[in-house]
């Protein structure tokens, strides 16, 4: 079938070229700065002041992991994060999958799109109005707790850990949505058989589940682990807005200051251009570990 | 037996109903904050329903930040991508999906490998160039290098393979026409629906972007709406107003986009986790 265009006789050069804009692209503007960054990391590179470069091997390397008490504290807010705000949904979005796959549920579409919405508005949106909502004084969620508590207002967004909730809050509210409907596509997938099976059994609902939903879904949810590590350590966006920006480095005890946050510090508010693309180079090595620990945990799973 | 039915029935809605709420209200309550006046956008209780304040945030607004400049530079960037990201990824897909060319398997291979290096990674040079180069505080850096971008090139290759008849590339080829024209007359009116898709997650990807526009148009009449936004939001401020109606009206176009094509959207958005 691929072979129609392969027995015209002058197709000669004319794949390349149109192949050709991604490979110049992605060489001047992905493939040459990566190189870049990585001989940036050995460098002793402020962008203000006269002063030149100064090759320092790995001193940036030895400075951010043992002198550097903002990026440990950041590589834990992150980790915390993930765990909190990126993984934990998997745990609602596959359950909320098998609600709405369920042969009683009308207006399927209907539910799919509600929940996703959120995944397309823009960060700042989502930060802002959960702002709001989490306002001390004034916002919905002090003001719903106020019914069955009469203690002090939670300061949300003033103290380390109303902080970290809040963007856990937003981080779930933000990618459930998309979860849910890989979970939903991977769930119709799985064959009917199976549970007819168990039904003849006599299998409780919850009991099927348990030994044929979750072990034919375990692919999907390495696939989706593996794409919330990677997004989950690069959380910046919200972070940084939720908390004002740089000057105050996350807020509270820096309680929001993620790894890829104190990166965009280095870099771009202490002009740091050496010490922050080794952290960069950091960062992606410890997602290429999670990675590797969730591959490891996937195949011990499939047994 | 029937009933026990019809309460479980009645559960899974109650759930299903109670979390879409909690999805939907917040984007309510966006369009609700919008509408008071900017002393009283924070008030106990909350605001559930409109207030009066609509015409004086729309002052504030304008007056805060250039909003008229920030959303022309975000509609311009977002729809030059949009333009530019369709037709080079239908052309480098319509090569992938339908020619047999030497070192094809590698270059596919390498496109799709691209897509899993993290976007931080070459940040600090990348931005150093387009000092070099000129570009801050222009559209092109937003604009420029994505415009063959991977996944676009991986979903419409996926389209092509599959609903690109070859003997309609046949027939094309006996009539005379040459690779060009085929590309222009046959595979373009033919990809419209994945155009279409590729097309829209583009544009609302180019809206929502904020680290770009952030790092690379430093300049507020340069910059784009979101990043305008976050500067409106960062400031000290009694009054509210202009932040919530800006706010309302960046979020404005997605709902409207999303109304009309949500199924194009999710399934553009979930294309490479489906399949893979």
């Amino acid at each position: 079938m691929r072979n129609a265009v392969k027995k015209s006789r002058n197709q000669g050069w004319y794949p390349y070229l149109f192949v050709s804009p991604f490979f110049i692209l992605f060489c001047i503007f992905g493939l040459y700065p990566i190189f870049y960054s990585i001989t940036t990391s050995f460098f002793d590179w402020k962008l203000i002041g006269a002063s030149a470069p100064k090759f320092v091997g790995l001193g940036n390397y030895i400075n951010v992991l043992r002198q550097d008490p903002f990026f440990w504290k950041a590589m834990l807010n992150t980790v915390i994060l993930l765990v909190t705000g990126s993984l934990l949904q998997h745990f609602i979005a596959i359950p909320l999958a098998i609600m709405i796959n369920s042969k009683a549920v009308k207006g399927k579409e209907f539910f799919k799109t509600s929940f996703f919405l959120p995944y397309i508005t823009s960060t700042v949106s989502v930060v802002i109005i959960f702002g709001v909502l989490f306002d001390t004084n004034y916002g919905l969620v002090n003001w719903l707790i106020g019914f069955v508590s009469d203690g002090a207002k939670i300061r949300w967004l003033q103290e380390s850990f109303g902080i970290k909730v809040v963007l856990s809050v937003v981080l779930n509210w933000k990618y459930i949505g998309w979860n849910m409907v890989i979970y939903l596509a991977g769930l119709q997938a799985i064959p009917h058989e199976l549970y007819e099976a168990a039904d003849i059994d006599g299998a409780s609902s919850l009991r099927k589940h348990l030994s044929i939903t979750l072990p034919q879904l375990l692919p999907i949810i390495f696939f989706g682990v593996a794409l919330s590590i990677i997004g989950g350590m690069q959380i910046f966006e919200e972070p940084y807005i939720l908390t004002n920006g740089y000057d105050q480095m996350g807020g509270h005890q820096n309680s929001g200051l993620t790894a890829a946050y104190y990166l965009m510090f280095t870099a771009f508010k202490a002009y740091r251009l050496g010490k922050g693309s080794a952290i960069a180079w950091l960062i992606f090595l410890v997602i290429i570990a999670l990675n590797g620990v969730n591959r490891l945990i996937t195949k011990k799973l499939e047994g | 037996m029937k009933s026990s039915i019809v309460i479980k029935k009645a559960l899974l809605y109650l759930m299903l109903g109670i979390m879409a709420f909690v999805f939907a209200y917040p984007f309510y309550n966006v369009f609700v904050l919008a509408t008071w006046p900017g002393d009283q956008v924070l008030r106990s209780p909350p605001h559930f329903f409109f207030g009066g304040g609509l015409a004086e945030n729309y002052r504030q607004l304008i007056t805060r930040i250039p909003f008229g400049r920030n959303f022309f530079n975000s509609l311009g960037i977002a729809l030059s991508s949009t333009v530019s990201v369709i037709f080079f990824c239908t052309m480098a897909g319509f090569a992938f999906a339908k020619y047999r060319f030497r070192f094809r398997n590698q270059l596919y291979f390498f496109v799709i490998a691209s897509m899993a290096i993290p976007g931080f990674l070459n940040i600090i040079p990348f931005y150093k160039m387009m000092v070099r180069f000129g570009w801050i505080n222009t559209w092109l850096p937003l604009v420029v290098p994505g415009m063959a971008g991977a996944f676009g090139i991986f979903l419409m290759t996926q389209f092509l393979e599959n609903s690109l008849p070859s003997d309609v590339l046949e027939a094309a080829r006996i009539d005379g026409l040459g690779d060009f024209g085929i590309l222009m007359r046959i595979v373009f009116p033919l990809a419209r629906p994945a155009m279409a898709v590729l097309g829209i997650v583009t544009f609302v990807g180019s809206w929502n972007n904020f680290t770009g526009p952030l790092i690379l148009l430093p300049k507020i009449e340069a910059t784009t709406l979101p990043v305008a936004l976050s500067l409106l939001n960062s400031r000290v401020d009694n009054n509210q107003g202009a932040l919530m109606l800006g706010n309302a009206l960046t979020l404005l176009p997605l709902i409207v986009i999303f109304v009309f094509f949500s199924k194009q959207i999710i399934s553009g958005l979930t294309a490479g986790a489906v399949k893979g």
